[in-house]
């Protein structure tokens, strides 16, 4: 395969927000194999959760991801919760739904600002993060962070939710209702994003059962799983809302699947402040019997899976976790490949894994004399269109 | 039928053990030697999404767990084999059956170093290069 030439992506670039090295064999424009190397963010927490007791690992699997920094503790005290059979009262169940949703809400922001920046949207990427503002702004007032928010324990919740701050998240919620309108709008409208995404970086139905690929990923390939309804944990049982599926697979579909949760997950956080009652937020678990737990929680990017062995001592004696992007990435082996160069970098970022660089792939392209994508164009059109979409759209509530 | 009891009228003769923590998570031992026949059965013939696996080292020996996921239901099905022999620890890789399994065999791998036989592609994961070859972390003789 003399033809064969070696595109490669990352390990590290100041777009990404995790290094991750991308391997890219192409030939001509077209794809043709794809290595995945990954470990360089490899920081031993399963090893480090040995060495530290069962309260103090809530807040080491908080340091697992910088996005979606609740869900490692949710699945960790549903985890632990099932270990040693402990009854969480309501309204703690209550307040981390709701932690959990907007956590998802602000984590698809951030994917649809990033995704649009990487097929030349940056008005789109402007506009969502500016939106995504609120709901961090909201987490600040609940927690006291804006990432990281140290909610979870064993038992219960740490902090509780203040009847003055319900009105302001309320508000909150639905102001956005009307932005994610416009996104909705801005991507299902527009010709240009229905032949940029469609057909590109198709996930089969049956290859994302043999990557056994979770979350949005999966949903947009035809796969109906969602842990928050399969295996329901904090209230997802008692509020009413749906599972986003999606059939085509194809990275339009991961946008779609997206959006229309953000609906699903606004729904929820509404549903939750209005049945909240007042009450206790913590059990005072004091004592982990030995045995094994498994806890899973439902990530913006799918399901997070943590094992724990207790031996009776206040440490665990291990600790598996598995991240979605686990399964996720590794599927991109079969979505990128056979696609052309210039969509790589899109499929790659579409199931919302630490985010490879589009820029480093433009400046090769350039380089070896290939077709540039012609994002500056993109962008001009996105410009009009979001400019005609401001004046036009009726912002309904 | 339950899938429950699909499996333990299936599995008869593989199951060593059966032990329900809660209605929703299900544990089961088989011996190393069968695993390939009970992740196709419980992967193909029955759909079971595979979530993962954890390796451990134990007093009496290593054991894996294969974490399945029955979506259906929400029940977890966690396979357990024990692995005695510490000095040269192997067992089938499932990986040829399906490539959801790759990765977390690399990375039983080079943790606990069980040799996963026939695995397609066994090289490291997530430990750098320059880590010092058969050195492996999660094995509990390193803590001391």
């Amino acid at each position: 395969m003399s033809h064969k030439v070696i595109v490669p992506i990352g390990p590290y670039h100041p777009l990404q927000e995790e290094p991750e090295y991308f391997r890219l064999y192409v030939e001509g424009e077209k794809v043709v194999d794809i290595d995945i190397v990954i470990g360089y963010m490899h920081r031993g927490i399963e090893k480090l959760s040995e060495s530290k007791h069962f309260d103090q690992v809530t807040f080491l699997v908080e340091r697992i991801c910088g996005i979606c920094s609740n869900s490692h503790p949710f699945a960790y005290v549903n985890a632990m919760e099932d270990l040693a059979k402990i009854e969480v009262p309501e309204r703690a169940l209550y307040i981390r739904t709701i932690i959990a949703e907007l956590e998802r809400l602000h984590s698809h922001l951030l994917w649809l600002g990033l995704a649009g920046h990487f097929i030349g949207y940056n008005t789109v990427w402007m506009w969502s993060w500016r939106y995504r503002e609120p709901v961090l702004d909201c987490f600040e007032m609940i927690t006291g962070n804006r990432q990281h928010y140290a909610m979870m324990k064993i038992g219960g919740v740490r902090r509780d939710i203040e009847e003055d701050d319900i009105p302001q998240i309320k508000k909150m919620v639905d102001d956005l209702v009307a932005a994610v309108d416009m996104f909705k709008g801005a991507v299902m409208d527009d010709p240009v994003i229905h032949a940029r995404l469609k057909g590109i970086g198709i996930l089969t139905k049956q290859q994302a059962i043999d990557w056994s690929v979770v979350g949005p990923t999966a949903r947009a390939s035809g796969i109906n799983i969602d842990v928050r309804r399969d295996d329901p944990y904090g209230v997802y049982d008692k509020v009413s809302w749906n599972v986003i599926v999606q059939k085509e697979g194809d990275i339009f579909a991961k946008t779609v699947v997206r959006i229309l949760e953000m609906y699903e997950s606004i729904s929820i956080i509404r549903q939750c402040l209005d049945k909240m009652s007042k009450g206790e937020i913590d059990a005072n678990v004091k004592d982990i019997p030995p045995g094994e737990g498994i806890g899973r929680a439902e990530a913006p990017r799918g399901e997070v899976f943590h094992y724990v062995r207790s031996d009776g001592t206040n440490r665990p004696i291990r600790h598996k976790v598995r991240a979605p992007s686990y399964m996720n990435v590794a599927s991109n082996k079969v979505a990128a490949v056979g696609g052309t160069i210039s969509d790589a970098a899109i499929t790659l970022a579409a199931v919302d894994p630490c985010y490879c660089c589009t820029e480093r792939l433009t400046v090769i392209q350039k380089d070896t004399d290939k077709k540039i994508m012609d994002g500056w164009d993109l962008i001009k059109l996105s410009q009009e269109k979001t400019e005609r979409l401001k004046n036009s759209i009726k912002f309904k509530v | 039928m339950p899938i429950q009891d699909e499996i333990k009228e299936k599995l008869k003769d593989k199951i060593t053990n059966w032990y329900e923590h809660s209605p929703k998570r299900i544990y089961f031992s088989i011996k190393p030697q069968d695993i390939k026949n009970v992740a196709s059965f419980l992967f193909i013939d029955l759909g079971i999404r595979f979530a993962t696996a954890s390796g451990q080292d134990t007093p009496k020996g290593f054991e894996i767990l294969y974490h399945f996921s029955f979506d259906k239901t929400g029940e977890i099905l966690s396979v357990r084999v024990l692995i005695e022999d510490k000095k040269k620890p192997e067992i089938d890789s499932i990986a040829p059956i399906f490539v959801g399994a790759e990765w977390i065999e690399r990375e039983i791998w080079e943790m606990l170093g069980i040799n996963f036989v026939g695995h397609p592609n066994l090289k490291r994961l997530l430990l750098a290069d320059e880590w010092p070859q058969e050195q492996y972390p999660l094995r509990h003789e390193h803590e001391s």
